[in-house]
């Protein structure tokens, strides 16, 4: 089985130097959006961003979940969960309903609002590059460590044996591991995650779950639901045609008697 | 052809103005794109177009399949004089869906990618198939009223073969449909309100539309008794207002239970503007009306019939902007508001709508039943017309 790639950022290392969010830009052709990076913000133009808070920097990108709330619910199959592990969008395919944003539990997905041919847009975790046994442009570009690229497991192993090796440092979670499923992207930080802008509400089981229990009720409703309609139709139908039946008895059975 | 020069009238200036505005706006969106047209956002990618078009476009079109359950399924059939007006709404409202679609989607041009494209574990694909699926069916139930109009008594003889399977195709489409949009929020757990999110999201979504899709069978009759005094009798009209109060009220029932199960109890004394809209749907769209029908001489007054059914129609369109608009938070200090040109396309598809139903109901069989093809025997007539010659 092919082993599924990921990213770690540990916050703890991050010099807030800027270089992963230059290298994506570039890597990704995309025209420059802010005189400051530590401003700017996720959109079609930018697929991380370096966000500053008390002491601590940290990234913001697509996570490429497990099982990614946006793939499950993309209408056309637009979005792929790769067997690598990115996650990646086929504009052509795209009907651009955005629920795949309006789904997304960690608000990642970018539109193109003011284009007449819009399309999402979003980290694909550089899926060329990773495709052909490269690193990610961000984890290559990285000059401190903070942002490394490899084996989810290894990766996993890494990151439990930094918190548990320096408690004191670490804020003792992996977020990721669980998040909706567990996340491609794992981070590590000296502070709780919801100090750092991460969604901290997020349930353990994966989205997609949550409607599954909706659409497998469905063959039940097409089977049910034509099996009781059609009896319905049949025996009401019956009844009034034995009471229409009657009432021609009566009328006849009086009029007999009438003569 | 008496009057070639139609007659100027309060509403039909107020119609002109929206449609022009509507134009205007349409061609806004379709040049400069969803972010010149709209207040949509990355953080709020979907609004008005999506909550009101969409959301309430296809559950007050509910009527339809319920009137034709109750009718042409179980076969109770003083109500037949309702079900025609009831399908020509769903086909027009089904209709207006899929044109608000258009400006909705991003890539309109697209659409048809459903039909090719699967993907059977998103709900939005189930939706899709729906709104294809059963605006086919409601074309087919549609069909019978200009074949009579032209007297093709062919077709009409066929279509009456396959009328009861249309149906019951129908009802469990719009089963499927209705109850479909509120799965669509499902997923968004932590994104919505919790006096909206609830596992019986289908649920609400199902009941909410059968009732308030009944009460637009009202409100037409109402509207068409004014425009050309074509009607349904009154008793049958108040039946159906009783009625749909007693399924709304079911609705509520269940959610109040669903509250007290999942510990929610306590929001509804919470008070913050969440509440107070809430509180305002349930009391406009559930309790009101509620109390005024359930009393038989309310319900057979004419004028508290028709506010009541306004009242449950305006409910039903708080709830769906709540849960598709006010109760979703992605964040801090986020808001959403329509544009005034995302409003604008939103009148020109009802007024447009309006219209449609007024043109057809005047011109074509809609309101009376006597030459309805269900009560005529094609072949029989046949034969009489022939041994005749």
């Amino acid at each position: 089985m092919i082993k599924q790639k990921a990213i770690l950022f540990d916050a703890t290392l991050c010099a807030g130097c800027g270089e992963c969010y230059n290298a994506c830009k570039e890597a990704n052709h995309l025209p420059e959006t802010s005189d400051d990076f530590l401003k700017d913000h996720l959109s079609a133009n930018t697929y991380t961003v370096l966000e500053e808070y008390v002491d601590v920097y940290t990234r913001k990108l697509c996570m490429h979940c497990v099982d990614p709330t946006c793939v499950s619910v993309c209408p056309v199959g637009a979005m792929e969960k790769t067997e690598l592990g990115p996650v990646i969008y086929d504009g052509d395919k795209c009907l651009g309903c955005r629920y795949c944003m309006q789904a997304c539990p960690h608000h990642i997905p970018r539109y193109e609002w003011s284009k007449v041919n819009p399309k999402v847009k979003k980290c694909i975790m550089c899926y060329d590059r990773v495709k052909n046994g490269e690193q990610t442009a961000c984890a290559e570009a990285c000059p401190t460590g903070a942002t490394i690229f490899g084996d989810r497991d290894e990766l996993i192993k890494i990151a439990k044996e930094r918190l548990a090796s320096d408690p004191e440092t670490y804020y003792q979670h992996i977020y990721g591991l669980e998040e909706a499923g567990g996340t491609n992207v794992l981070i590590i930080s000296p502070v709780p995650f919801d100090q750092l802008g991460f969604a901290v509400n997020l349930p353990k089981e994966a989205l997609p779950t949550y409607t599954a229990k909706a659409l497998e009720k469905i063959p039940g409703v097409v089977a049910g639901g034509g099996v009781f309609l059609a009896a319905m139709y049949w025996l009401t139908k019956r009844k009034n045609q034995i009471a229409a039946e009657e009432k021609q008895n009566k009328i006849k059975s009086f009029s007999g008697e009438e003569k | 052809m008496k009057h070639i020069i139609p007659k100027i009238t309060f509403w039909r200036v107020v119609a002109v103005i929206i449609i022009v505005a509507g134009l205007y706006s349409t061609y806004l969106r379709f040049t400069g794109g969803l972010g010149a047209s709209t207040n949509l956002s990355d953080e709020f990618p979907w609004g008005l177009w999506i909550g009101f078009d969409i959301l309430v476009g296809v559950g007050l079109a509910a009527g339809g399949f319920t009137i034709c359950a109750i009718t042409h399924i179980f076969n109770i059939e003083k109500y037949k004089s309702l079900a025609r007006p009831a399908i020509l709404t769903a086909f027009l409202g089904y209709l207006l869906v899929i044109f608000g679609l258009m400006y909705d989607l991003g890539k309109p041009y697209n659409i048809w990618h459903a039909i090719i494209y699967w993907n059977p574990r998103s709900v939005m694909f189930e939706v899709a198939w729906c709104v294809m699926l059963y605006t086919t069916v409601l074309f087919l139930e549609f069909l019978p009223i200009p074949l009579e109009k032209f007297g093709m008594k062919k077709l009409l003889s066929f279509m009456k073969k396959i009328g009861i399977p249309i149906m019951i195709t129908g009802v469990i489409l719009s089963t499927l449909h209705q109850s479909s949009l509120g799965s669509l929020f499902l997923i968004v757990p932590q994104k919505m309100y919790p006096l909206w999110y609830s596992s019986l999201l289908p649920v609400y979504f199902f009941i909410s539309a059968v009732g308030a899709g009944l009460t637009m069978v009202i409100f037409e009759a109402y509207l068409s008794a004014r425009a050309f005094n074509k009607g349904i009798e009154a008793d049958l009209l108040s039946r159906i207002g009783l009625y749909s109060v007693i399924v709304l009220m079911l609705g509520l029932v269940i959610k109040l239970i669903d509250f007290a199960l999942t510990d929610k109890i306590h929001l509804l004394f919470t008070i913050n503007n969440y509440t107070l809209l809430f509180y305002l749907e349930i009391l406009v769209g559930t309790f009101v009306p509620f109390g005024l029908l359930i009393q038989k001489r309310i319900r057979e007054n004419r004028r508290w019939l028709y506010a009541s059914a306004i009242m449950v129609i305006s409910g039903f369109l708080l709830n769906r902007l709540n849960v598709s608009i006010t109760s979703i938070t992605p964040g801090a200090g986020i808001k959403y508001f329509p544009s005034i040109y995302e409003i604008s396309v939103t009148l020109m598809l009802v007024t447009l709508g309006m219209w449609a139903f007024k043109i057809i109901a005047k011109n074509f069989p809609v309101f009376s039943t006597e030459m309805h093809y269900e009560n005529r025997d094609y072949e029989l007539e046949q034969k009489v017309s022939e041994s005749k010659v």
